[in-house]
């Protein structure tokens, strides 16, 4: 079983705010998530060499042009931020 | 259905702007009660059918497609138009492109109706995970439609559309196809472009039709499938088939392997009867069964659950309240009252995701983080190999692969949401599909009786990589043999 640091540690790296109350659930379901993933220590693995997906294409390249979504697709992408100035994206401080 | 309503079209026995009024008036008797759509597209809709109809009276030929309604899942991009997936996080997001399997629709001209209520973010299987709304499946009001394109297969089942897309990363187009009734195809991992897709596990993701038949489906398909440099993963083939063209071909002489591991004995007795029916009318096509073997099976689930959360914690650090969606910042945890860029991330994110798509990243994370990579991803992404090399053996001696989709019917609303795991393990026929990037369709093999319903079982086939044509062939001969057969 997870314990209680353990969630709120996963929770920080994974961006997500939980409140205390929250956190026997997460404990609770993520453990027995956790546990049926056991079953995958039964299977010798060392000599399979393994695949990120099937297609086996490696290295797609393209040129590396700037794609001009023009005035329109620039409108519609930035009506879509929550905050902006001077038509710039807006980032809240890092610290 | 389709090519039907399309030669009324072409010899004006109905117009295309009749066609969407008549859809449009289903979904606003009948959708307050089935909850499939988020949103409907009304103008839109009737603004594509009078252009059909111009065409039409032009005396120009027009596309199969041409003027028939369909539904969009929610988590495919249109111009312009709202795109939640469903969750709060994006409540307000409006898509600023068109999906390629949009424009390539619209360049046919056919009309969509609007965009199909889902599990937030494709994570689910029963549809109940939306931020929105429950849809119910047609057949039995007090059960689930299936998940996560619950909202496509219900407006299909519940004639609230011809034809709609879903997405599958691990059952969520055949899924919810078999719990309604109706034919849903995953196509083969890099046959449908993903470009405008909201990206949830990226390996695994693939757009694909659902409709009312086979031929409907192949219809759908050949219209969204082909090559598209927006999509490093798309496959460089197929140009321009028409899948409808090769129904009707000869099975004869086709093989069918059952693997032994999809059939154990607590496979429910009422469906592992309506899979042997099945067989015997594959055997009357004049197609040879055999009992096969897929040895690591078992080992397919807990693989999955490994790889599509990371994948997804990964994708989903895009929702970080900054570049688009929501973005709260209401706990100031901090001493000082300046809201800081950690704050946003953590405030945003608790507020705008649901339950699941919060366990999902955090088994993710966790899984991808610094000392358990090795345990989790690592290994998954063997297993997945060993998975791959199981089909590959079984395609030397088989050309199809079948079994149930499901282990059971679609089961009650609020059943099973209190334990995730439960929920987890109903994808047990369908993931391997997404692991292996196989093609994989759903069709119905019969009914059975539940609380004096009847409800609808889907069979699965599975066929060889970039062979969709073969696979819909042999479903579509399958189908015809079962209508013969109760039609008696």
């Amino acid at each position: 079983m997870l314990t209680e640091d353990e969630v709120k540690h996963i929770a920080l790296l994974s961006r997500i705010g939980l409140k205390e109350e929250e956190i026997p659930q997460y404990q609770k379901d993520l453990s027995a998530v956790f546990d049926f993933f056991r079953e995958l220590e039964t299977l010798p693995t060392d000599d399979v060499a393994p695949i990120g997906h099937i297609t086996g294409r490696t290295d797609v390249m393209r040129s590396d042009e700037c794609e001009e979504f023009g005035e329109r697709g620039r409108e519609q992408m930035m009506k879509n931020v929550p905050e902006t100035k001077d038509g710039f994206v807006k980032v809240k401080s890092v610290f | 259905m389709i090519r039907l309503l399309h030669n009324k079209l072409v010899a004006g026995e109905i117009t295309a702007v009749d066609l969407a009024k008549q859809y449009l008036k289903t979904i606003k008797e009948k959708d307050g009660e089935f909850g499939a759509y988020l949103t409907v597209l009304e103008k839109q809709a009737l603004e594509e059918a009078v252009i059909v109809d111009e065409r039409l009276k032009r005396g120009e030929t027009i596309d199969l497609l041409a003027g028939i309604p369909g539904a969009i899942k929610d988590n495919i991009l249109m111009e312009g138009i709202r795109a939640t997936s469903a969750s709060k996080i994006l409540d307000n997001y409006i898509a600023p492109y068109d999906a390629t399997v949009i424009a390539k629709l619209k360049a046919v001209h056919t009309v969509m109706l609007g965009k199909t209520n889902m599990d937030e973010f494709a994570l689910g299987s029963s549809t109940e995970n939306s931020a929105y709304q429950v849809t119910k499946n047609p057949y039995d009001l007090t059960r689930v439609p299936g998940g996560t394109s619950g909202g496509s297969a219900a407006a299909v089942a519940g004639s609230e559309a011809v034809w709609a897309l879903g997405s599958d990363t691990g059952g969520s187009i055949r899924q919810p196809a078999a719990f309604c009734g109706v034919v849903g195809l995953k196509p083969t991992y890099g046959r449908v472009s993903r470009y405008g897709l909201m990206a949830g596990a990226s390996s695994l993701d693939q757009i694909g039709p659902i409709a009312q038949t086979v031929e409907d489906v192949a219809i759908v398909f050949s219209r969204i499938a082909g090559y598209d440099p927006h999509d490093a993963t798309s496959a460089d083939s197929g140009h321009g088939k028409k899948y409808e063209d090769y129904l009707g071909g000869d099975v004869r002489g086709k093989k069918i392997g059952i693997p032994k591991e999809y059939f154990s004995s607590d496979l429910d007795p009422k469906i592992r009867v309506l899979c042997d029916q099945a067989l015997e009318y594959f055997k009357s096509l004049g197609i040879e069964v055999r009992e096969i073997s897929l040895p690591h099976s078992s080992f397919a689930l807990p693989a999955y659950y490994i790889i599509q959360p990371c994948e997804v914690s990964s994708n989903f650090a895009r929702y970080d309240g900054i570049r688009y969606g929501l973005s709260i910042n209401d706990e100031k945890s901090s001493v000082e009252e300046k809201s800081t860029l950690l704050e946003t991330y953590l405030d945003t994110r608790r507020h705008g995701f649901g339950p699941e798509v919060k366990r999902r990243i955090m088994l993710g994370t966790y899984s991808l983080s610094s000392g358990y990579y090795d345990a989790y991803y690592l290994k998954a992404q063997k297993v997945r190999a060993l998975l791959k090399q199981d089909f590959e053996k079984a395609f030397e001696e088989v050309d199809f692969i079948f079994s149930p989709t499901t282990p059971e019917p679609a089961f009650k609303i609020g059943e099973k949401t209190t334990d995730p795991l439960k929920m987890y393990l109903g994808d047990i026929y369908t993931i391997t599909a997404n692991l292996t990037g196989v093609p994989a369709l759903s069709f119905p093999i019969g009914t059975v009786s539940e609380d004096g319903k009847e409800l609808p079982i889907g069979g699965q086939l599975q066929g060889r990589w970039f062979d969709e044509e073969t696979l819909l062939c042999v479903a579509d001969a399958f189908e015809k043999e079962y209508e013969r057969c109760h039609s008696v």
